[in-house]
């Protein structure tokens, strides 16, 4: 097959995917009903926390807390990826396209295609809750452009690990039993907090999490200006999570076929 | 009339027995109710610990603060669970099976509830432990039996909710309308901070959310003491949620045809 003909696969499995989500609401929720049921309930709930000592320089909480519900719904499209395609697995469908002349790489770049697309639509989705509840994207319209590139690949970034648990384990239940874990790496990053009023061991921890670096790039155009060594970090978290799942995805579909 | 009250209440043993039963043959099953509610509050503690520092706060410690909400948290996951196990016997065709026996359609509600009160003592009990090995305070006496009669409470409104949404879709689909349904009811209250403090949407639900009265009466021991005028308003707030709820439990049992 041709890489048009790969390309044209990849497309149509990763419309499929996109379709799939949003027919499935047990896939769908964790992608926008939870961030962004947080998101409100935590600007909220924590607004005064502005008013702390050491906390930067931002219009409000929400504002602060913007980005982090962008990466967060990611995060859960990384795991609903890998949910939907541990789903395919398991009902055949999977062994289906090993059977067809289709590239191995094309099934799961399809399904990776879909969650980056769903990661564009939930940050399209945030910057439109943001702009009509009063979060001002401090760098205008290049710095929300560069917010939906960076959850795009974030959201591509995380699919590949949800891909691999799935291609690994072939069971969706304990894809899905991975999700209380997307809570613990965020929880011990900067996603919800500025690192320096975080408890220990959490301050330490988030200093080396590579969510931190994710999730301060999509943050620095939001609170202040766009700095390259908070870009160049951000890209460098999202090639080390997405380059450590493609690794483990390409080896879990080596063991599946030798397994046959 | 004493012979049927007993044949319900043997109805409803066995309905807790059975509850009981699946803990010890799949022990992973109370596994989700246990790990999110301990996840969060280790989680929201170690990210939001400094907020005490905010004048207003009526504790130095933000772990004795957050634990009553992760004990509701727990039982409302647990009671949104009840729902999801009926969902999955609807699917199978076992509650088919429970409505063609001769028990009333309230011992069907009742065991399913009691069931989801008994079981939200398992989430309970381990993020007492892990609070107070973390360094939270211990409730006193009165404190942890106010905390534990708002948790089993809890969890019967909740068992309630995810009963209505079983029979009504019949789905596990239904799940996470369950579950977060219960996250918004207990967070949108002042789980994360006192009242004066909230801002914004928030500010406002939560001083007219009756839930908010529920996770005040549960904090009380972890943050001070115990006082009847801190505990009356969440037995009504319970009994308020208890009844509606469960009334539209019972309808949908009793509209349920096998």
């Amino acid at each position: 097959m041709g890489v048009r003909g790969t390309l044209e696969v990849v497309a149509v499995l990763g419309r499929r995917s996109v379709l799939q989500t949003f027919r499935r609401p047990q896939l769908a929720a964790p992608l926008l009903v939870f961030p962004t049921l947080l998101l409100a309930i935590q600007s909220a709930g924590v607004g005064e926390a502005v008013n702390l000592p050491g906390f930067p320089p931002v219009d409000s909480f929400f504002q602060f807390l913007l980005p982090a519900a962008m990466v967060q719904s990611a995060m859960f499209g990384g795991n609903a990826g890998g949910i939907a395609l541990a789903v395919d697995i398991e009902t055949g469908f999977t062994d289906r396209l090993l059977a067809a002349p289709v590239p191995r790489f094309a099934i799961v770049a399809g399904r990776l295609a879909g969650t980056a697309a769903l990661g564009a639509l939930t940050a399209l989705w945030f910057l439109a809750i943001g702009l009509i509840f009063g979060a001002p994207i401090e760098e205008g319209v290049p710095g929300a452009l560069l917010m939906i590139v960076l959850v795009t690949m974030s959201a591509f970034a995380f699919g590949t690990i949800g891909a691999a648990l799935a291609l690994r384990t072939g069971s969706a239940s304990i894809v899905q039993g991975t999700f209380p874990l997307v809570f613990v790496v965020l929880f011990l990053s900067t996603a919800f907090f500025p690192e320096d009023l975080l408890v220990e061991p959490a301050q330490t921890i988030a200093k080396y999490n590579p969510l931190s670096f994710i999730v301060d790039a999509v943050r620095d155009p939001v609170i202040s200006t766009l700095t390259a060594e908070d870009l160049l970090l951000g890209l460098a978290g999202i090639a080390l999570v997405g380059g450590l799942g493609t690794l483990m995805s390409l080896r879990a579909m080596r063991r599946r076929e030798a397994m046959g | 009339m004493a012979v049927a009250l007993r044949s319900d209440l043997t109805t409803i043993a066995a309905m807790l027995r059975r509850s009981a039963n699946e803990l010890i043959r799949v022990p992973g099953a109370a596994i989700p109710g246990v790990l999110a509610p301990t996840i969060f509050f280790l989680g929201l503690t170690s990210v939001f610990g400094s907020l005490t520092l905010l004048p207003g706060f009526d504790t130095d410690s933000y772990k004795s603060f957050m634990i009553p909400v992760s004990m509701l948290q727990g039982a409302g996951f647990t009671g949104a669970a009840a729902g999801v196990n009926l969902a999955r016997d609807i699917e199978i065709g076992l509650f088919d099976r429970f409505l063609a026996s001769p028990a009333p359609r309230w011992v069907l509600l009742t065991g399913t509830v009691a069931a989801a009160a008994v079981r939200s003592l398992i989430p309970a009990t381990v993020l007492l432990i892990v609070a107070l090995a973390v360094g939270a305070h211990s409730p006193g006496l009165d404190g942890l039996v106010v905390a534990i009669a708002m948790v089993m409470g809890t969890a019967v409104l909740a068992a309630c909710w995810g009963v209505t949404l079983a029979l009504r879709f019949k789905t596990q689909s239904a799940a996470p309308l369950m579950q977060s349904a219960m996250l918004a009811l207990i967070l949108s209250t002042t789980a994360y901070a006192p009242q004066d403090l909230l801002t914004g949407w928030l500010a406002t639900v939560a001083a007219i959310n009756p839930m908010t009265q529920v996770v005040d009466a549960t904090r009380q021991g972890f943050v001070g003491g115990v006082t009847w005028a801190g505990t009356w308003p969440g037995i009504v707030a319970l009994l308020g949620f208890v009844v509606v709820l469960g009334a539209f439990a019972l309808r949908g049992m009793r509209r349920t045809a096998f």
